[in-house]
């Protein structure tokens, strides 16, 4: 339910309106809740515990990283808490958390088995080359090869999770180019350049 | 007069308003200012958007990055309290599970009900919208016309503050000069939706959305809406002071902290309570309205949410504003003597013709929107423009296949980065590293996404009524839904399909998903637009309608439905504006009848 939503609303305004997730599930007896405080911020673990072993945590900020490495102009995902957030979202007691509890969980087996079965070491302990390998078993261009089905739906999954953590991070909406959530006098539009370049000035009527 | 307990309500009043949302809130509004001694009862707790909206919140700061939950079904940041799909303790049941024939109702909890969160869509019905039967043979005409709510419109509108321009378009109607605020300029996506649908035929103009591009006229407006009655004018010249222009940051759907866009908590509450005529009891269920042995109302009966005891409240009139479907429920569980099948339903009628919108989506990736200049798209939250309906001549003529239209609306830009800004999963790509960098960088903002909004024509399968065997958790017997939609709305939906198709190939996407042409499985469920109205239809003839032309039930002469109940037909207007037209209008007429002696 929750993995199908993760592609609909693909922009903004009526888009993030519209990304709902019907069904009518009473609700997790130990979420947060139909009128939690929406005000304070909250860091993973608030509202239920962290399930990660300290083990699957390690394998999770490294490929995390191979996923969003540091480059010149944000940081690597671990280093903005991405694993955290991961954490987060297997860990929470709703529906359809638990199916990507369950798939994480059966990829990061699957990740330090053959981590040790090619380089004899976890997944976190492998070189960066070794890791890049392994990522381009995951994710292969063509459609995977039976064998590797869960691998390569436990990467996509893992994936979009860090993209998600993220670029909802101050410096990853920087990244992005993301400039709005300040307060305006006036709202301009866009740059006239840019109309000019699409060759839009004539819709502008208003 | 002020937020009080049940015990120390002051009964009997003029008036009880059940629900605190477009309807109850337009309603209390008016008959306060007016002079009115009214009582509100809402089913939630209190609410006040000026300390509880997350103004500026990031959505790093919510668990799990604000992505919908069962708790929070629109993302944490929703305003929604104690609602969603899925209210705790308080059921509701479908027939039927199968695919589209069953149905979803979004409920709110809260102070100010589901306005405190919905899209601020302001669109006026127009004049086709209130004969359909007349235009195409199917359905129901309405009792009124046009002109009988246009000039309410012209006054909600200028209470409430909508956005938008006056484009004469057909069955489109031009608010009076002067009313609407100006509309804020589209952003890129939108311009490039708007060059590339003329080359479809297909017009794109402002969108009129309830939100202050500026601050109101607080000198002049007043006047105009409450004539000859300086008590009134006086509040609202001080309340219309109060609310701030829109600084161009939060969605709306949060609530809003400086009251500049609609919600009944920042227009509608503020001054009637400020009158000193309004009483308002939170955590008040409705169960019942009370009726003296003729058939008339003597009040409401009511449970108290925080104690499950009950309490009784007088009143010379009860305004139903519940929403369309709870009213229902109060109605068929108001039986008497005099109501032996339920307050109002000697025609058999309430809970009959359950409308909701038609709506289905189509997005696409637009090369030509990749990697365009940072600058702030955020503007008024949702859409700045939208599509009316532009085929009505062809469809008079029979050429599409279905007898009524939809409207589009427009997601594009570059909004705050959330749980599923990326459409990854859609486009399968498995890139990581470097490359990820680049594509995400790329593609951010060039994704559009078309909305169509359709009107469904009422049908004798789509209905609610009392399940005899479920109760919530204060005893209170439930809804049970059955729905069906007809070929019309299956047929409309393929046809938003492939013009969003269309149109997203016509703006230069690569890769277009093409539709297919089986409308039943695209359509949204009944119910998950949260359009619905109907149920207590308003008509000529009493036999075949609940509500006569004023929303006064024609069998209990002192009980009207303020709310999308009495709607005949559900255009592919969004119902809200109407419904506080309507709501007006109806206690315009309980005033006028009161100081007749009559009420």
């Amino acid at each position: 339910m929750l993995a199908a939503s993760a592609g609909v609303a693909l922009a903004r305004g009526m888009g993030q309106i519209d990304l709902r997730v019907p069904g009518s599930a009473p609700s997790a007896r130990d979420g947060y809740g139909t009128d939690p405080d929406i005000i304070r911020t909250h860091a993973p673990g608030d509202f239920w515990p962290l399930t990660l072993t300290r083990a699957e945590r390690r394998a999770v900020s490294a490929l995390c990283d191979v996923i969003i490495p540091a480059d010149d102009r944000s940081p690597s995902a671990s280093a903005l808490h991405v694993p955290d957030f991961i954490d987060e979202w297997i860990s929470a007691p709703y529906a359809g958390h638990g199916a990507d509890r369950t798939l994480v969980n059966a990829g990061l087996a699957w990740l330090d088995a053959e981590s040790r079965r090619r380089y004899g070491s976890a997944f976190a302990r492998a070189t960066d080359a070794q890791r890049l390998e392994l990522c381009e078993a995951m994710a292969p261009e063509a459609p995977p090869k039976s064998e590797l089905e869960l691998p390569s739906k436990f990467f996509r999954r893992v994936r979009n999770l860090t993209m998600v953590g993220f670029f909802t991070t101050p410096a990853g909406m920087k990244d992005l180019g993301y400039v709005g959530n300040v307060p305006l006098a006036r709202f301009e539009g866009p740059p006239a350049d840019l109309i000019a370049r699409l060759g839009l000035a004539d819709e502008v009527a208003w | 007069m002020a937020y009080i307990t049940p015990a120390s309500a002051k009964d009997p009043y003029d008036v009880i308003v059940i629900g605190s949302g477009a309807a109850g809130g337009q309603s209390a509004y008016t008959l306060t200012m007016e002079g009115a001694r009214v009582l509100m009862l809402e089913a939630g707790r209190n609410y006040d958007p000026r300390s509880e909206t997350p103004m500026f919140k990031t959505n790093d700061q919510a668990p799990l990055r604000s992505a919908g939950t069962p708790d929070k079904p629109f993302g944490y940041y929703d305003a929604t309290i104690d609602g969603g799909w899925a209210v705790p303790g308080e059921p509701y049941t479908n027939a039927s599970s199968e695919r589209g024939r069953d149905f979803k109702w979004w409920r709110a909890r809260m102070l100010g009900g589901r306005t405190n969160h919905w899209g601020r869509i302001s669109l006026r019905n127009g004049p086709y919208d209130f004969k359909p039967r007349s235009r195409d043979g199917l359905g129901f005409d309405w009792p009124i016309s046009y002109e009988d709510v246009a000039p309410y419109y012209d006054k909600v509108e200028m209470l409430i503050g909508v956005y938008g321009t006056n484009e004469g378009l057909e069955n489109t109607p031009n608010s009076p000069e002067g009313v609407l605020l100006p509309p804020p300029k589209a952003r890129i996506g939108e311009l490039l939706a708007r060059q590339r649908g003329r080359k479809l035929g297909i017009p794109v103009i402002p969108a009129h959305r309830a939100l202050l591009s500026k601050a109101l006229d607080h000198r002049g407006l007043p006047a105009k809406l409450h004539p000859g009655n300086a008590k009134a004018q006086r509040i609202l010249t001080e309340d219309m002071q109060s609310r701030a222009a829109c600084f161009w940051a939060t969605d709306c759907g949060r609530g809003c902290a400086i009251r500049a866009n609609y919600q009944s908590t920042t227009v509608h509450l503020p001054p009637a309570m400020a009158t000193g005529n309004l009483d308002i009891v939170t955590d008040a269920m409705a169960r019942e309205i009370t009726v003296d042995a003729s058939g008339k109302a003597t009040g409401v009966a009511y449970i108290d949410r925080t104690t499950g005891t009950e309490h009784r409240a007088r009143a010379r009139v009860v305004v139903l504003a519940a929403s369309a479907c709870e009213t229902v429920r109060l109605l068929l569980n108001s039986k008497s003597g005099a109501h032996p099948h339920g307050l109002g339903n000697s025609s058999g009628l309430v809970g009959k013709y359950i409308m909701d919108t038609v709506g289905a989506s189509w997005g696409g990736q637009i090369p030509l929107l990749e990697g365009y200049p940072p600058h702030n798209e955020d503007g008024a939250g949702g859409l700045h423009v939208y599509t009316p309906w532009w085929l009505y001549k062809e469809q008079l003529a029979g050429k599409l296949g279905f007898a009524r239209g939809y409207h589009v609306e427009f997601g594009t830009g570059r909004g705050m980065p959330g749980y599923g800004s990326y459409g990854d999963d859609s486009r399968g790509s498995t890139s990581y590293g470097r490359r990820l960098r680049e594509e995400a960088r790329r593609y951010y903002g060039s994704f559009v996404y078309f909305t169509g909004r359709g009107e469904m024509i009422p049908n004798e399968d789509s209905y609610c009524e009392i399940d005899p065997k479920v109760v919530d958790k204060w005893g209170i017997p439930v809804l049970r839904f059955h729905w069906k939609w007809s070929d019309h709305e299956l047929r409309q939906v393929a046809h938003m399909q492939k013009t969003f198709a269309d149109w997203i190939a016509e703006m230069g996407c690569t890769s277009p998903r093409r539709p297919g042409s089986d409308g039943s499985k695209v359509i949204e469920p009944g119910g998950s637009i949260i359009h619905e109205v109907g149920g207590t239809i308003m008509g000529a003839d009493r036999a075949k309608s609940v509500t006569d032309a004023h929303s006064r039930t024609w069998d209990a002469p002192n009980v009207f439905v303020a709310d999308g109940g009495v709607f005949a037909s559900n255009a592919d207007k969004n119902p809200t504006l109407t419904i506080m037209a309507l709501a007006w209008r109806a206690s315009d007429h309980i005033l006028s009848e009161m100081r007749k002696g009559n009420l």
